[in-house]
Parts: C-alpha cells; sequence; structure tokens
C-alpha cells in the first residue's frame, strides 16, 4: 500500500469519429478536482481514459509514481489493477444482489486494504444502515447513487472518479446525495476527479477545477482563482449566462434579515445566512440577467447592490437583440447582460467607468 | 411396453451434449456478445449453418472427417481404440455440430442484454475479466443459460438424421428413439412405434412450455 498520491499527470490524444481530445496537465490530488464543460466537451471521455475503460489513440497518464498508461513502452494496466474508483451517472449496480451483496462484492475484492475505510463506517457514512436487506429494484434513484457511492468506497480506491453521479437525479435526490457527495472524500482521504457540467454542483463540492471546452483545457488551478477570471458564458446552459464573484462576509443584521459582505470596498447585502462567519470569503453567483448599468450613481433606487467598476468587454452579436459587457469589479468581474439599444444610447464602450446594479445575488456555495 | 434402452441412450446423448456443449459455448458467445472483430459475421454465420442444412449434409461430412481414414477419425482410433463414426462418442461430437446454434444463439443474447455496463463496473470493483464474467455477467444471463441449456438437451433428443448417418442402428450404441421409431415404423411395429412417438411428443410439448414460462420474451433467432 503506497501513501498518499500528490498528483496525476496526463498528456492525451483520444479520438472518437471527429471529436479529439488533447490534453497536457498535471492535477494536484488534493480534495476535489472539478472537470468542467459542457457536454460534449470531453468530460467523460477523459474520466474513462483515466480508469483505463477507454484506450487513449497514444499518450501517457501517471498516477503518483506508477505508470498507468504510456503508448511509447506500450504499457497499460488493467482497470481493475489501477485502483480507481468509478461512480457513474447511472449507478451500474448489480442486480442479481441486494445493497449488502453489492457491498459485498467489492468490499471482498478489495483485500481490505486501507484500514481507514471500515465497512461500518462506509454503510454508516452513506445512511445505509437500514436498506442493506433491499433489493437493488426497489431503490430510489439518490438510494441507488449512495449505494453506489458506498461500493465504490468499499474497494478502496486511490482516486476517485465521479462522473455526473448528481446528473439525471431529481431536485430532492440531488440534495439527498450532495452532503455525501461533498463529505465523503475528504472523509476517507480520497482525492477525487468530480465530471460535471453544472456551475453549482462544481462550487459546492470542489476545490480545485479543470475546465474544458471542445476537447482542450481552459483553465486549471484553485477553484476560487479561476472562477475570478474564467468567462462562464459560453459555459454554462443556453440561455442562460452569469458571473460568480467573491466577497467577505463582514457581519449580519438580524432585524433587516440581510448578511453584510464587503466586495473590494463596496458592501452588499444579500439574504440572511448566519451560519457563514464573519471574516469568510464567499462566492456569490449573479446572473447576467439580473445585473443593471449605469453611467453615473443612481439615486433614489430600491436596488442595494450598487457596485462601481469598469468595462471590460463587450460582447454583441447582431442576429441578438442583446449585448453582455464584462465589468471588472476589484479583482473579479461581473457579466451584465442588456439590450444593444441601451448599450448604444448609454455609448458604453471599453475602459469607460459603470456602476453595475445587481437586483439579485446568491451564495454559490 | 417398447425396450426402454434407445430412451435411455437418448437422455444420455443429450445430458452429455449439453454438459460439453454448454463448456464449448460460453466462451463462443461471449466472444460474439462482445467482439468488434470484423470476423464476426462470419463466426456468427458458421454458428448458424446447422439450423439451416438439411441434417444429411451435416451427417455426410461428418462421416467423412471422422471415418478411421481420415486424420481426425484415425487419431480418434488410435488415442481409444474405438472408431468415431458408427460409435456413441461419434454421436456426441455429431450433436455438438447439430445443437451449437440452440446453445449459443440464447447465451449470445443473454450476454449482449447484461452490456458493457455492469462489466465496466465490476472492473472499477478490482474484479479481472474472469472475475467479472463468473460473478457478474453469468448470474444476470441466468434465464438465458437455462433457455440455452433445456433447448439443446430437448434439441438433441430429437435429432434424426444426423445420428442415421453417422451412428447407424446399433443397440446400446448408436440406436436413439428417433432412430428406434423409425425402424419399428419399418418392421410395421406400430404399438412400439406408437409408444415413443407418443413419449417425445409430450416430452416435447413439457420442454417448451418450460422454455416459454421461463422467458416469455425469447424468441428464436435463426439465420
Amino acid at each position: 500500500m503506497s501513501g498518499p498520491v500528490s498528483s496525476l499527470t496526463f498528456s492525451l490524444l483520444l479520438e472518437r469519429g471527429d471529436f479529439r481530445l488533447r490534453l497536457d496537465e498535471t492535477i494536484a490530488l488534493d480534495g476535489v478536482t472539478a472537470v468542467f464543460g459542457r457536454s460534449g466537451s470531453g468530460k467523460t471521455s477523459l474520466l474513462r481514459a483515466i480508469a483505463g475503460l477507454d484506450r487513449p489513440a497514444q499518450g501517457r497518464i501517471v498516477f503518483g509514481d506508477d505508470v498507468w498508461f504510456d503508448t511509447d513502452t506500450r504499457r497499460s494496466i488493467k482497470p481493475h489493477r489501477r485502483g480507481a474508483g468509478y461512480l457513474f451517472q447511472d449507478a451500474r449496480l448489480f442486480g442479481h444482489l441486494s445493497v449488502a451483496g453489492n457491498l459485498a462484492f467489492a468490499d471482498k475484492r478489495s483485500g481490505h486494504q486501507g484500514d481507514a475505510i471500515a465497512f461500518e463506517d462506509v454503510v454508516a457514512a452513506t445512511g445505509l444502515s437500514d436498506l442493506l436487506s433491499r433489493n437493488i429494484g426497489g431503490l430510489s434513484g439518490g438510494e441507488r447513487q449512495r449505494v453506489a457511492l458506498a461500493r465504490t468506497l468499499l474497494a478502496r480506491p486511490r482516486l476517485l472518479l465521479l462522473d455526473e453521479p448528481l446528473t439525471g437525479l431529481d431536485r430532492a435526490a440531488k440534495r439527498e446525495i450532495m452532503p455525501y457527495l461533498r463529505d465523503v472524500p475528504a472523509r476517507f482521504g480520497i482525492p477525487a476527479l468530480f465530471v460535471s457540467h453544472d456551475i453549482e454542483e462544481v462550487t459546492a463540492l470542489a476545490n480545485r477545477i479543470l475546465v474544458l471546452d471542445d476537447g482542450k483545457v481552459t483553465a486549471h488551478g484553485a477553484l476560487g482563482d479561476v472562477l475570478q477570471t474564467l468567462d462562464l458564458g459560453p459555459l454554462l446552459a443556453d440561455g442562460t449566462t452569469g458571473s460568480l464573484i467573491e466577497a467577505t462576509v463582514t457581519g449580519h443584521d438580524t432585524a433587516l434579515g440581510v448578511t453584510q459582505l464587503d466586495l473590494a470596498g463596496t458592501p452588499l447585502s444579500l439574504p440572511l445566512d448566519e451560519r457563514l462567519e464573519r471574516g469568510r470569503t464567499v462566492r456569490l453567483f449573479v446572473d447576467a440577467s439580473d445585473v443593471a448599468l449605469a453611467t453615473a450613481r443612481p439615486e433614489g433606487i430600491s436596488i442595494r447592490n450598487i457596485l462601481p467598476g469598469q468595462i471590460k468587454a463587450i460582447e454583441k452579436n447582431a442576429s441578438r437583440p442583446y449585448a453582455d459587457i464584462v465589468v471588472a469589479i476589484g479583482k473579479g468581474q461581473l457579466r451584465a447582460r442588456i439590450t444593444r439599444a441601451s448599450l448604444a444610447e448609454l455609448g458604453l464602450m471599453e475602459g469607460l467607468e459603470v456602476f453595475a446594479l445587481v437586483k439579485t445575488m446568491s451564495f454559490a456555495d | 411396453m417398447p425396450d426402454l434402452g434407445p430412451v435411455l441412450l437418448s437422455l444420455q446423448l443429450a445430458a452429455v451434449t449439453t454438459v460439453l456443449l454448454l463448456v464449448l459455448a460460453l466462451p463462443l458467445a461471449w466472444w460474439l456478445a462482445t467482439t468488434r472483430s470484423v470476423f464476426k459475421p462470419v463466426a456468427e454465420a458458421v454458428t448458424a449453418l446447422p439450423l439451416v442444412l438439411p441434417p444429411t449434409v451435416i451427417g455426410f461430412y461428418l462421416l467423412i472427417a471422422l471415418n478411421p481414414q481420415a486424420p481426425i477419425g484415425a487419431f480418434w482410433v488410435s488415442m481409444t481404440g474405438d472408431t468415431l463414426t458408427f460409435s456413441f462418442a461419434g454421436l456426441v461430437v455429431g450433436s455438438i455440430v447439430y445443437s451449437l446454434p440452440f446453445m449459443v444463439q440464447p447465451l449470445q443474447s443473454a450476454f449482449e442484454n447484461v452490456g458493457k455496463g455492469p462489466v465496466e463496473a465490476a472492473a472499477m470493483l478490482r474484479a479481472s475479466k474472469l472475475d467479472a464474467f463468473f460473478n457478474v455477467v453469468l448470474p444476470q444471463s441466468m434465464r438465458g443459460l437455462i433457455t440455452a441449456c433445456v433447448l439443446t438437451f430437448a434439441h438433441t433428443i430429437g435429432e434424426f438424421g444426423v445420428v442415421l448417418m453417422i451412428g447407424g442402428n446399433i443397440p446400446e450404441r448408436t440406436r436413439v428413439v428417433s432412430i428406434a421409431i423409425f425402424e419399428h415404423v419399418e418392421e410395421q411395429s406400430y404399438a412400439e412405434a406408437h409408444w415413443l412417438s407418443a413419449g417425445m411428443l409430450v416430452f416435447a410439448f413439457l420442454v417448451l412450455i418450460a422454455v416459454y414460462v421461463l422467458n416469455r420474451s425469447w424468441r428464436v433467432r435463426t439465420g
């Protein structure tokens, strides 16, 4: 049994018909690293290549000191010998076995490596004590993913590969699973790669992020750093766009029901969340449609959150009635979606000082 | 009551054939279900040939291959001292060829039904391919496996042409039920022919009922 592994390096070329995934990265294996991108950006292909389920056309995968795959030396460690655990989007429980049978399948084959993970602890951590004797057929979607998570842990993996485990679940099931996914990797000390196309899931679960777009890495680093600079616009689902920006909690006003924050010297108030201790840095998600722009600080207005900034970029498309304005605020940036008519009328241009009026913001994590 | 010798011989032949064919067909069906080789259609066609060829054709070629002057037949004689033609061993070989599609096709479709999902899941739980096959794929293919064995057994019992070609009609060696019926009719011993024929009819009917109860959705896949 080797000690904690510090990094995963891959330089890969994967081809599927017209699609081409070309990557050359080293991931620090520390907590949860999100692999984020639109569907079709190559996230799952990358995860399957790391697991050994698909064979890259060319390249090299190194986990710590172990070379898992190398086309130069014709080395390819079989998937079941890599010691990676894979949580599939569709759970893939074994229907001929009970819940306990599924867990025992993994437990037996793990050789009980890493006594840090005890059977009882996993069952307790995934809340499965009452489900052990149940058949797979009668489980809800959320329960299935919990069984799959427990089963994966009991294989005592050295690396967790989470492939959109929340996609396809309804809202209630997502809420049910989310705390387990957030706590389990840290609790059992297993680094994880978490594939998702949902920025809210990513901000809730990950501390590092690798952004994939069209088969290439467009950003990689600590979640906060990447989100400050990343243009989320093209990566979010169609029709919505927005930005994430960091602010510091300065206090709570229970009488008014607000939590006060500081963003680059500007005070903000958000709906009260007393769990956030003072001094903590939080990420806020701002929908671009909820941001209005003014060229002078407006008076007599109900909007409380008014942020001074400078226009960094203007994106418009002749086929659409609106334009997206990227406004630099402190170290971060906000995206505002306004009509092209307003853009012309206000005479907005790059470098202009403006005020961003934010109607609603929400805590992203 | 007719002589029960042919009945016992038929049951023995069917049992031996089913066991041996299962061992041979498991890897073949798994390969057919999972391969992306360009030779897959060829292998599938070869497997399905006994469904469409007249038993006399199969019997004729087996006779040529298994007779003591041919390499396979000669090898068998040198190993066992007995011939493959006109012997029980030869009937087993003939039955394996003749019943091959009845074992392979239900297994193949059961394996295809399981798909690669559970196999990948097993691999990620540290199970080798063989481990995954025996502990995940086979248990999930149980209905297909039982269907394959029942059909193979029944089809072997019902074999006539191949047996006649390579086995002839030797009591206690190659004289199975279908051959015995043929001979009774030739000799105009209709009472004995009735006993055996009615027995076969009831047997075949019960087997088919069992297969359909077992798996209502299974359909014969013919070439």
